[in-house]
């Protein structure tokens, strides 16, 4: 067996392409995860320009509200891209320079004021975008509203406070400006206590009306102190409390590097197996082999430790890559050892059963893409984001591939307060023994053709 | 070599119907027949490369050599690889001795570091009968071992599989080329859709078609072979 072990690495060594690939690829995975995990996701860039006249400040009762620092605000949910003029941002919009443009129209305030009028008009702001494939313009909405929603959130929120505290004026008393004006508010607390307070000077006949008044004054007191914080959180009147049912998720770098691993595992060791025991078809090798120079077992035994050890190799370098980028447990080396060693003879032997079923290296490379790359990317789709009957079926498919099972295994490896590695790894070999059995009548079957 | 009542079935079809064979030692035997009278599956069951769903075989002492119809090589590998390679495999004592033996048999030793996919189909042909060589076997099987040689290369090619039979080795080889099999074959076995129809010398076979359709018998040696298919309801 290791003599054919010997032939296939010198094959592979005689190969360039898929040499150069095998090596490759394990360093441009390692790149990419890297750098997408070691930076901050990029703001997308929007070009920005605010007519409101400076100075203007969004009214609230007789005075103004503080201001709320919108170019700031904005600017730091977004790469603002500050422009001078309408047409300016429209040409940057078009030529794809930015991802949107917003438009702070010069009336915005004045609209935003007559809303606590008799006359009240819509505020609006302009967005110019350009829509030029499904993706883009969903992320362009997306982003547009999660801005608007935080403007209009901090909007409310300030005319909120002033009301809060125009109504702890009217409880409590206190100096109120009007026009320069300072005016002193007496407020229905200090009201009740001057009442109280005279009481026992106002002729007895009078005082039933006296009493009147003064219970007024303090049921008032009493339910404004509700309603200030009812007020207030008429600003944000749901709070969210996000409670996990499910076991802590791993940290997303971590997710991110099982998910490349468990990739670079299908494509390397499915790949291999399947395409080298195709080769041996394709070169008329097969029967000459299993003629009685070596058994059909052995046959099978030495693409399975060709793929295994190619694969693990691969993997490995791949960790090795990341440790650049991300700080890795390696004293659970021999977790990721026995992850990635159960991942491989799963797909090596799925690799197996491929090869065994195609007539040459192309079909049974073709043949490969369209069953793994589909099930990869179905395992990652989270429950309640498509149906339950089609969830189930998801389940079942991709439980029937070793990518989930071996994105568990080494998501459980790599996470010190990830999951237990112990059921995604007798997963992996149930179907390590599901797809030898489907290898080995795959080779009967050539061996009878 | 020997063998009685060969039958094998794919399916409904049958594609051997109860063939008896034998081979002598340094006899060289040709199977003829067209295209799908059963050829290459009587080869493989002689090989052990197929399994017959019924009669036996009986082997002499020593290998069976095997050649398939097509190179069955790695064309990735060099020529001394791949020799060294199915050596090993043979478990031959001395496999790089084995390699010197066959590179000089087969006279490419000055290719020896030469890629498989780099020589003519002709020294392929002459690699892919030394891996069947490379077991000593007392019987060499090859399965239209001229199918896609020139003339120049199969005449070396019929040189070579020469010299083996002279050594000793019972040669058994199918075709479809009549005129090979009169030239090279000293006994014929004819099969058409699995059937055994003729069994003996080229003179022989002459003197059956001559017998059977004797207005063909004038003409050449293959439109009157077809002239005794036909005659034969095949």
């Amino acid at each position: 067996m290791r003599w054919l072990l010997l032939k296939d690495l010198q094959i592979l060594r005689r190969s360039p392409l898929q040499a150069v690939l095998l090596v490759a690829y394990p360093i441009l995975i390692a790149l990419l995860i890297g750098f997408a995990i070691s930076r901050e996701p990029g703001k997308p860039k929007v070009a920005f320009l605010n007519e409101i006249p400076s100075g203007a400040r969004i009214a609230g009762g007789n005075g103004e509200l503080p201001a709320i620092g919108v170019n700031q605000r904005i600017c730091s949910q977004v790469e603002c891209v500050d422009v001078d003029s309408r047409e300016e941002a429209e040409a940057k919009v078009r030529d794809g320079d930015v991802l949107a443009a917003l438009i702070l129209p010069s009336d915005l305030i004045d609209r935003l004021n007559s809303l606590s009028t008799l006359n009240p008009e819509t505020p609006e702001v302009d967005v110019l975008v350009n829509e030029e494939n499904p993706l883009k313009a969903q992320a362009v909405d997306d982003r547009i509203t999660a801005l608007l929603d935080q403007a209009n959130l901090l909007i409310a929120r300030q005319i909120a406070q002033e009301g809060g505290r125009y109504l702890n004026l009217i409880v409590d008393g206190g100096g109120f400006d009007v026009l320069g004006q300072q005016i002193e508010i007496l407020g229905l607390r200090a009201t009740a206590a001057i009442l109280e307070s005279l009481r026992p000077d106002v002729p007895p006949s009078m005082r039933p009306q006296l009493d009147r008044v003064i219970r007024f004054a303090t049921l008032a007191r009493d339910n404004l102190d509700v309603a200030a914080p009812l007020i207030d959180r008429l600003a944000q009147p749901i709070k969210v409390d996000k409670q996990s049912l499910s076991a802590p998720t791993p940290p997303l770098e971590i997710f991110a590097i099982a998910a490349a691993a468990a990739l670079t595992l299908t494509f390397v060791t499915l790949l291999l197996v399947a395409g080298s025991l195709a080769l041996e078809r394709e070169e008329n090798t097969f029967l000459r082999l299993t003629g009685g120079l070596v058994s059909r077992s052995a046959l099978l035994a030495e693409k399975v430790g060709l793929g295994t050890i190619v694969g693990m190799a691969v993997t490995l370098l791949m960790l090795a890559g990341l440790q650049i980028f991300v700080s890795l447990e390696w004293g659970r080396f021999a977790l990721w050892l026995a992850a990635i060693l159960m991942s491989a003879v799963a797909f090596a032997a799925t690799g197996a059963a491929l090869g065994g079923a195609a007539r040459d290296v192309r079909s049974v490379s073709l043949l490969a893409f369209m069953v793994s790359l589909p099930v990869a990317l179905l395992s990652l789709v989270p429950s309640g984001a498509v149906g339950a009957t089609l969830y189930d079926a998801i389940r079942i498919l991709t439980a029937l591939f070793p990518y989930k099972p071996a994105l568990e295994a080494i998501t459980g490896a790599l996470d010190p307060a990830g999951p237990d590695i112990a059921p995604p790894l007798l997963h992996l070999a149930l179907l390590f023994f599901a797809y030898l059995a489907l290898a080995r009548l795959s080779l009967r079957r050539l061996a009878s053709v | 070599m020997e063998a009685r009542g060969l039958v094998k079935r794919y399916g409904e079809r049958e594609a051997l119907k109860g063939v008896d064979f034998d081979a002598g030692p340094g006899e060289l035997v040709a199977v003829i027949g067209p295209n799908g009278a059963g050829k290459t599956t009587l080869l493989s069951i002689l090989a052990g490369t197929l399994k017959p769903d019924a009669g036996e075989v009986n082997s002499p002492d020593g290998e069976v050599g095997w050649v398939p119809q097509q190179a069955a090589l790695y064309r990735r590998l060099t020529v001394e690889e791949n020799l060294l390679l199915f050596a090993r495999l043979e478990r031959r004592e001395d496999p790089h001795g084995t390699v010197e033996e066959m590179l000089e048999l087969t006279g490419l030793a000055e290719r020896r570091n030469d890629l498989v996919a780099r020589l003519s189909g002709g020294n392929q042909q002459r690699i892919n009968i030394a891996i069947g060589l490379l077991s000593r076997p007392a019987v060499l099987l090859l399965d239209e071992p001229s199918v896609g040689l020139d003339p120049r290369q199969r005449a070396r090619l019929w040189a070579f599989i020469g010299t083996l039979a002279e050594g000793g080795a019972s040669v058994v080889f199918s075709t479809h080329d009549i005129q090979e099999a009169e030239r090279y074959g000293e006994r014929l076995l004819v099969l058409a859709d699995g059937e055994s129809l003729f069994d003996g010398s080229p003179a022989g076979l002459l003197g059956a078609v001559r017998s059977e359709t004797p207005e063909a018998a004038e003409r050449d040696f293959e439109t009157a072979f077809v002239a005794f298919l036909r005659h034969r309801g095949h």
